[in-house]
Parts: C-alpha cells; structure tokens; sequence
C-alpha cells in the first residue's frame, strides 16, 4: 500500500536486488569470462592439470582406477543430461555402452586410429539412440523405464546371437593401443615417470572426458539445454511456447546415447574385451545410481557418483577385511553399504551431492534478499 | 469464487470499432465437443476482432477452458472449425501457436519450475532465437549473441509486467500474484496477434486486480485479448463484448451492458448459486 507508482523498468537494469554480493563472489563474478566457450574451455584447462597432477602422483593401480572412472565418468554425464535435464530415465545405458564397445572391437583391429574410433563408436550409438529415443519419446515414467530395460536385456542378447561376428560370450578381444612415442616422452619430459599402459589408457580416457564434458556443458548453457529443462517441467507449457516434444526429447536421447557410446569405446579399449557379461542390467543401474548420488542434471555431480562407483566398493572391502571380516564377507559388504548409501542420499539429500550443496549455498546468499516493493499501489 | 453480477465499474473505454463481425481475426464456428456422454460444448461460435478484450464467462464446468483446449489444439472437436485470418484451421497442433502469433496463459500458474523467471520468459521468445544446435554445442559466439538477445527480449517484457528484479530468482520462490506476472510475461514476449488468458484474476487480491485490469486495457490496443474469468467485476469492466456459456451452450453474446442483465445469464448463475 505504499507507493502509488508503477515501476517502469527498463530491459537493462534488471538483476539490482538489495543484497550485497560478498567480496570473493564480487571478485569471482569479474574475472569469469564472459564468453561461454571461455568460460568452459578455462574450467576444461583445470581439469586436464587437476587430471594429469592426480595420475603423475598415483601409481599403475590407482592410474587403472582413474581410467575406470573415466568411462563411468562420460557414460553418467550423458546419463546426467538425460535424467536431470530433459526427465528422461534409461535403463539402457549400459547397453548403448555395449554397442560403443563392440564397434570399437570390430575397427581398431583393422588399424584404424584409436580417435577416430572412439568418434564412430559415439557416431553409431548415437544413431541407435535415435531410433531408441524415438520410441521412448512417446512413453512415460514406468513405460519408459520398462521399454529401456528391454533394450537392456535384448542388446547383450545380439552378442550371442550373432556370435560369429560378435564373439559369442567370449565376447571380442580390443587390441588396446600403445602409448606413441612423443606422448611416453612428453610423460617423461614432465615428471621423470615411465608411462604405464594403464597412465596411457587413463590419459585417453580423462582427455575424451574433458571433450565430452566440454560439449556437454556448452549444451546445457545454451538454449537447447533450456528448452530440455522446459520440456521436462512443464509439457503443456512448453508446447503452448512452440517446442515440439518430441524431437527435443529425442536430441536429448541422441546426444545421451552418444555419450554412452564414447564411455563403451573407452571402456572396451580399458579392459581389453567387449563381451556381454559386461554389459549386464547393472551396469545401467550403477550410471544411473552414479548420477543420483552426485545430483541429478549436474556434470560435476556425474564425475562425483562415477568416482563413488569405483572407489567405494573397494574401500568398503578393505574396511569390512581390517574389521575381521573374512574375505566373502567383506566383498558382500560393498553392495549392501552401496545400497545403504543409495537409501540415505535419497531420503536425506534428493539433491544429491552438488544438489544439497547448491541448495545450502544459495540459501546463505539469497536469505537476506529484499526486494524493491512490489506494485503494490494503484496507479 | 464466483461473484455475482456486480454493480459496474465504469467502463475504461467505449468499445473498439469492428467489434462487430466484418473484421475478425480468430473465429469459433459452431463447435462442438463429446467427452464420452457429456457434451462439453455443443455449437459454440465466437469472433474475435484484432483488437479489443473479448471475455468468456459461465458457471464452473460451463466448458470455458475446454473452448480453449480447443483453440490451441489440445482437444480435437468433433464438429465444426476454427479460422485464423479468415481461413480454416486444420489439425492444429499445440506447438504451432506460437508460430502463429497466438499465446495462451494456463489456468493456475504452469511456469518451468526448475527455470528461473528470466529463463521461464526466454522460453517464450524462443520463436525469435536465431542459433541452432551446432552453435550450442560449441558455444560460439552466435550462441551468446542469442542468448543475450533472448535474455534482453525477456527482461523487457518482464519489465513491463514490473517483475524484471525477480529474474533470477526461481519462480517457487515468489508469491503466487508475482508468478502469475511472470506467465502473462512469458506469453507476451512472443508478440502474439492473440493472446487468451485463462483466468488470470484467480489468486490475485482486489488492488492487483484492478492493476491487471488497467494492464488489460492496455494490451487491448494491440492484441486481441480472449479473457475466461470468474470474477465478474473485472470481466465486466475490462471486456468490449462477452460470451456466456452454460452447460456448452453460448446463452448470450454482446457488450457487457446487455450482457449483464439477460435473463439468460441471471439464470445461470442463480442456478449455480442453488447448487452450492
Ligand atoms: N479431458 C476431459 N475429459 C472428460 N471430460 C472433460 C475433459 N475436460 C473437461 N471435461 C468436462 O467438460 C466440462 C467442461 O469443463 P471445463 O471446460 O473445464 O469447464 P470450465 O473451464 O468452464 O470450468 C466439465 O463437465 C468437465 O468435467
Ligand atoms: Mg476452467
């Protein structure tokens, strides 16, 4: 009942709430570049340091682990997009992992180049996560998960069938490829170390990482990655503003799927095989239990819940073996804290990890936020 | 909700010219829909001029936002047709409004809940966006260059609704009358020929009102408005011709004036009022 004036704002001065931004936000928010590509790329470079300072420091076992992570790593932040940004769930990603993978064992025996692969393997996925999406563009909620989870069971199924080509249940042997000379020498030149094939393998993985994570952020701070988020909230809403449904539905699968197919090449030159076993429905369900302990629709959350997936487990095993526990009984105790773990981020953070930690943040630096008096007069 | 015909507010303005037939803009010919038994609307034409606020009022479960569903395509009618610039609509699907130069609010407040207000509005102005995927996917300049362009449109229209401080705030965060801004926003900012608002006066306290009122009559200049509405005293103050629907049926049609006291009306209404 204030003021009886209507406040003529203009399109610039927009975002002048009464808050103060603290000093480290202020001093953060003029040295961001403005550019998104800067932006990102700078973030990207960071990575590559924190990467290559983590795999220098650590020695063959653990290198081997990194390069664990990094396909889990790349199959979740497409899962992440998927699920958190366009509320999409698969239950399938595993198997277009399974299709990366087993493109990759049919090309690198014929001598073409590991990186050229890998973009064939993230093509030809991409290609069944069309045809995939375009039928789970039309489902919803239980449907979709269950037509996901058929692609799941049926995929690893092919292998068998087609086992001439494919390997059967052996599966296909990747020739995993050797580190090139310069790149052992660049190793050397930096940190005096000898470049293991599990270093050269975790390298590969964590730089395709970047790229996709790159890429992947560049999406969703566009306006694709806007009309995704949209899409998900509101469907009504988002037709009466002229989005169609369906095909963002299934540019947001397609560009999952191509994820996953990039995760299955890494992982098929990582462990040296593409066979159905690795394949299984739990794959599928570990990405997507990755995605929700790190957050759904956050990269950085991806790269948390995939680190979880293959550090967890062995650390549980070695907690339940120094408790005295007997060898069976400790690796049984992995799943259930996993579980347990799984229980306690949905019931006490839905958020998952960056999510609570956003939420936290934001509601310290928005509390005190009054804002200029509403219309609240006539005028 | 629902108040009885009131006393008049004096109106804002006589009623635009053309209201009458020879210029229409967007027209309803005698259409009828079937839920199963129940006959939702049941030959129901209206026309609506380039200008002026035209409003739809009826008891609850009259077929006022069924009418809508069937302007934007949600529901197919059995009968009948739509024309848009004078000729016939066909298949008209949800997503080709906005394209089409037609907006539409949704009762209650339907904003993005997960986008803040400004990305909410950026939404709404995608018809205008220039970058396609490529640009996206590898931010190139052309990518901000829209984006800003977008965000500048948003903030322009929510400027005008008096809502452009609440930008980056989530829309969960506001009070329900500011969400509702926010939606008429995310509407205008497509520069639509016709706007229908599907009770935009509901939640909204008696100054707010007359606030939306004014801002009605405003947009009235350049855009076809087709307001449903519950509250009388606004539809009676804002609308140059009224529609009244009662059980799918239009049971009068004409300035608020005449409107007002056909008997038609009054019996609708007072039947409404015997049932509660
Ligand atoms: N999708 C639908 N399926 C079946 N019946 C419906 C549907 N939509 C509306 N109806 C019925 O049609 C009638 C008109 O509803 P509606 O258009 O929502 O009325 P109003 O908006 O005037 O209150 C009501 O009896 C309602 O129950
Ligand atoms: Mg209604």
């Amino acid at each position: 009942m204030a003021t009886p004036v209507r406040p003529t704002e203009k399109a610039g001065s927009a975002p002048r709430s009464g808050r103060e931004p603290g000093r480290w936000a202020g001093l953060a928010a003029r040295l961001r570049p403005r550019a998104t590509f800067a932006r990102h790329a700078l973030l990207a470079l960071v990575a590559l340091v924190v990467v290559v300072l983590l795999l220098e420091l650590t020695g063959p076992f653990r290198n081997s682990q990194f390069a664990t992570m990094s396909y889990y790593a790349i199959a979740a932040a497409g899962l992440t997009v998927l699920t958190g940004l366009n509320g999409q769930i698969s239950l399938g990603h595993g198997a277009l992992m399974a299709v990366g993978a087993y493109t990759a064992g049919l090309l690198l025996p014929a001598g073409i180049p590991l990186l050229v692969v890998l973009v064939i393997a993230a093509g030809v996925t991409a290609v069944v996560g069309v045809i995939v999406g375009a039928a789970a563009s039309r489902l919803k909620g239980p449907y979709l998960a269950g037509a996901t989870l058929a692609f799941a069971v049926a995929v690893p199924g092919l292998a068998i069938h087609f086992d001439e080509a494919l390997g059967g249940e052996q599966g296909l042997a990747v020739p995993s490829p050797r580190a090139p000379e310069w790149f052992a020498d660049a190793v050397y030149f930096l940190s005096a170390n000898e470049t293991s094939s599990a270093k050269y393998l975790a390298y590969v993985g964590w730089t395709v990482a970047i790229v996709a994570f790159l890429l992947l952020a560049n999406l969703a701070a566009s306006r694709i990655g806007r009309i995704w988020r949209a899409v998900r909230d509101d469907e009504v809403a988002a037709e009466l503003a002229g989005i169609r449904l369906s095909p963002v539905r299934v540019l947001a699968f397609t560009v999952s799927a191509a994820c996953a197919g990039l995760a299955g090449g890494v992982l098929g030159v990582v462990v040296r095989l593409a066979a159905p076993t690795g394949f299984t429905i739990v794959l599928s369900i570990s990405l997507l239990t990755a995605v929700v302990l790190g957050g759904l629709g956050s990269l950085f959350g991806a790269v948390l819940g995939s680190a979880l997936l293959v550090f967890l487990p062995p650390a549980v095993t070695n907690l339940g073996a120094s408790a005295g526990l007997s060898d069976v009984q400790s690796a049984q105790l992995a799943p259930f804290v996993y579980g347990a773990v799984l229980i306690l981020v949905i019931l006490l953070a839905p958020g998952g990890v960056v999510g609570t930690v956003r939420a936290r943040w934001h509601a310290r630096t928005t509390a005190p936020a009054e804002a200029p008096e509403e219309r609240t007069g006539r005028s | 909700m629902t108040a009885p015909p009131a006393d008049p507010a004096p109106g804002p303005g006589s009623p635009v010219a053309g209201s009458g037939g020879d210029d229409v803009l967007f027209a309803v010919d005698d259409v009828s829909v079937r839920f199963g038994g129940l006959v939702a609307l049941d030959q129901v034409s209206l026309a609506v001029p380039p200008r002026g606020v035209h409003g739809v009022i009826g008891p609850n479960g009259a077929g006022k936002t069924t009418l809508f569903n069937v302007c934007c395509g949600f529901v197919r009618p059995d009968s009948g047709t739509l024309r848009w610039h004078g000729a016939a609509v066909r298949r008209l699907r949800p997503h080709q409004l906005a394209g089409m130069g037609i907006a539409r609010t949704l009762q209650g407040v339907g904003l993005f809940r997960g986008l803040t207000v400004a990305e909410n509005v950026m939404v709404g102005a995608d018809r205008h966006r220039r970058a396609g995927f490529l640009s996206g996917l590898l931010a190139l300049r052309r990518s901000d260059r829209d984006e800003r362009a977008l965000r500048e449109r948003a903030l322009a229209a929510l400027g005008e609704l008096g809502a452009a401080h609440h930008a980056d705030q989530l829309p969960g965060s506001l009070p329900y009358p500011v969400q509702k801004r926010v939606a008429l926003a995310r509407a205008l900012v497509a520069e639509p020929e016709l706007l229908l608002l599907d009770e935009p006066a509901s939640g909204l306290g008696g100054d707010e009102m007359d606030e939306l009122g004014d801002l009605l009559r405003g947009l009235a200049d350049r855009m076809a408005v087709v307001l449903v509405e519950h509250h009388m005293d606004l539809v009676m103050s804002v609308c140059d011709r009224i529609t009244v629907l009662d059980f799918g049926k239009v049971v009068a049609e004409g300035p608020p004036d005449d409107v007002r006291d056909d008997p038609a009306v009054v019996a609708a209404y007072l039947g409404e009022e015997a049932h509660r």
